[in-house]
């Protein structure tokens, strides 16, 4: 009885998202909010991306610009199995639902292959810090575009297109929604202080028995699966996947709203996602200063709140339930 | 308990740390019992912390062996050495600045936990289980050192004597056998650390923990050791009981000579080994 409790409380609020997700996604379709809606479900796909860097970035304190490397190798995987699958169907279930199944199946086979690379990309690096392990996760990140570009399996510089349209707000919500639990669940754990710890000082960590190689490298694990779940959900939005979506203008972009929204704050990343994307459709006009403007308002930032928009803080260390259930029960 | 008490804590046996041409350290020969509360002690650069970092696993020895509780340690992560028993603090204080109090001494209670990461995300009963657990022995060893008020303070925001304590509740976390305190009372006057070695060799009561303190002022750690290891330009070059040792011409040359000088001499109080 305590274990369907507490498997219930667990999936609470999915249990609520989905129906929520649902409805509005009824209502927009309903009013034909359309690009309201894909611009809505790109925010969602930039919150996932944001609150998954923020793990290594922000939590761990290891400074990551190679974000979009790990969101490649999510997309074409998931991509290569949509296409591979097409027509085909699960025995049993009605087509629609097939779909949808063999999507999340790719989605989380997409999730595994980025989380191998952050592993291998994780391992030999993480001994750098700083400045270091930054162009060691940039140059990541251009290599898996070169050899996508040159690999005529996966489509090379035209990439793959064609898929099929399987990415609704009700996925990218729940995206959205299992991204931020995640990053929630593992901060407030002690694995998720152990990694505080290490952006804090790496050698009292070590020393008070926190093996810092080893966090690093799950650090990497865990937000490099997240980021290949964004890849993933991305180019089954936009029908296409091509290397041209995966550039290390990407990663800064994603490096920029961690930063903005504060480097440590889940409700920053979350908000910063949902600005940064809103903004660059109102001023649509102007999209070549897009990064101009990301970079000038990067400098605006630095000068006057160098902790981002949240610093470390959250939205729920505002509410006094949440933060006194957490100081009782431990984490919540 | 008899058993324990043959199986010295720590074992050092010409342990020698040498830095290209320089010997750091020489032949460092250490033993300790449980619940024994060793002083080491030597003037500037003598090698004391370099001694601390043999045996935390910091450095690798150049030669020699430590053992803790009869198994060889050398060349091991520290995250591992920490967590076979040996806690340590650091001289100038690395607290997790930016985590409170409580959180700072929950970090080390990390490595004893049960459930592992994925459990964290699904929120199952040995998780929570083993929060809570951490939690309650947190909150215990921040009332030992009687931090139990500054709970929810971020470490950077205590003042300096409530952060030297705090980082001693943190090493306590760990569960160790062994506790070494590299200059627990630096930059305290003589009352306040007179009554901060009166409270380490109560948390040695407690806990029954061996210690080993690294202590730049003779006369404190000359009350409060049982047995002093004397070091000078990495070399050991006294060891025995306050007495013994206060009384050893070598001692008096190298550290109270010194002492000595710098008060006639140079009025700049070089701190640091």
């Amino acid at each position: 009885m305590e274990q369907v409790k507490l498997a219930l409380r667990s999936a609470l609020p999915f249990l609520i998202a989905l129906p929520v997700l649902w409805g509005v996604s009824e209502v927009l379709r309903y009013y034909e909010f359309t690009s309201f809606q894909y611009i809505l479900m790109m925010a969602f796909i930039d919150v996932i991306l944001a609150v998954s860097l923020n793990v290594i970035n922000g939590f761990t304190g290891q400074f990551s610009i190679g974000h979009a490397g790990f969101m490649a190798i999510g997309a074409y995987t998931a991509a290569k199995i949509t296409l591979a699958a097409r027509g085909l169907e699960i025995i049993g279930l009605p087509p629609g639902i097939s779909d949808q199944v063999i999507f999340l199946l790719a989605l989380l086979a997409g999730m595994c292959t980025a989380s191998i690379a952050g592993f291998l990309v994780g391992m030999p690096s993480l001994r750098l810090r700083g400045d270091y392990l930054a162009i060691v996760t940039l140059g990541f990140n251009e290599i898996i575009r070169v050899v996508i570009e040159n690999t005529s399996f996966l489509g090379q510089a035209t990439g793959l297109s064609g898929l099929p349209r399987r990415t609704t707000l009700v996925w990218v919500g729940m995206g959205a929604m299992a991204t931020i639990l995640m990053a929630r669940r593992l901060v407030g754990s002690t694995h998720g202080r152990a990694l505080l710890a290490i952006r804090e000082d790496e050698v009292a960590a070590e020393a008070m028995g926190v093996n810092t190689t080893g966090y690093k490298v799950r650090a990497f694990v865990i937000s490099a699966a997240f980021a290949g779940l964004a890849g993933g959900l991305l180019v089954h939005l936009i029908q296409l996947c091509t290397p041209r979506s995966f550039t290390f203008v990407k990663s800064i972009e994603v490096v920029v709203m961690v930063v903005l929204g504060g480097m440590g704050s889940i409700t920053g990343s979350v908000i910063a996602a949902f600005v940064l994307r809103f903004g660059v459709e109102a001023l649509r006009e102007a999209q070549q200063y897009r990064m101009v403007l990301y970079s000038m308002l990067l400098i605006v930032l630095m000068l006057t709140r160098p902790t981002g928009l949240f610093g470390t803080r959250e939205i729920w260390d505002w509410l006094p339930r949440l933060r006194r259930n957490r100081a009782e029960g431990g984490a919540r | 308990m008899s058993a324990e008490n043959v199986t010295p804590v720590l074992e050092a046996r010409k342990v020698t740390m040498q830095f290209g041409g320089l010997k750091a350290l020489s032949e460092f020969e250490l033993e300790l019992r449980p619940r024994e509360l060793v002083g080491l002690i030597g003037p500037n650069g003598a090698g004391k912390t370099t001694a601390f970092n043999a045996i935390t696993g910091v450095y690798a020895p150049s030669a020699g062996d430590v053992l803790v509780a009869g198994e060889r340690v050398n060349g091991l992560r520290p995250h591992v050495i920490c967590q076979r028993g040996i806690a340590r603090t650091f001289q100038n204080i690395r607290l997790f600045k930016d985590l409170t109090a409580l959180d700072n001494v929950r970090v080390a209670c990390h490595h004893r936990r049960a459930a592992g990461f994925t459990a964290a995300f699904f929120r199952t009963t040995g998780y929570l289980e083993d929060e809570r657990s951490i939690r309650r022995r947190a909150e215990e060893y921040l009332a030992v050192m009687g931090l139990s008020h500054r709970r929810d303070e971020l470490a950077r925001n205590l003042p300096y004597g409530e952060q030297r304590r705090l980082e001693i509740a943190r090493a306590l976390a760990t569960g160790p056998k062994l506790l070494c305190l590299d200059e627990p009372a630096a930059g305290m006057n003589a009352s306040e650390k007179v009554s901060l070695l009166e409270l380490i060799r109560k948390i040695r009561d407690d806990f029954g923990l061996a210690i080993l303190l690294i202590e730049h002022d003779m006369r404190v750690v000359m009350g409060v050791s049982e047995r002093l290891v004397v070091l000078d330009h990495g070399k050991t070059i006294s060891r025995g009981s306050p007495e013994k040792v206060r009384n050893d011409p070598k001692v008096i040359e190298a550290y109270l000579g010194d002492a000595y000088l710098a008060e006639k001499h140079i009025s700049v109080p070089g701190e640091g080994a």
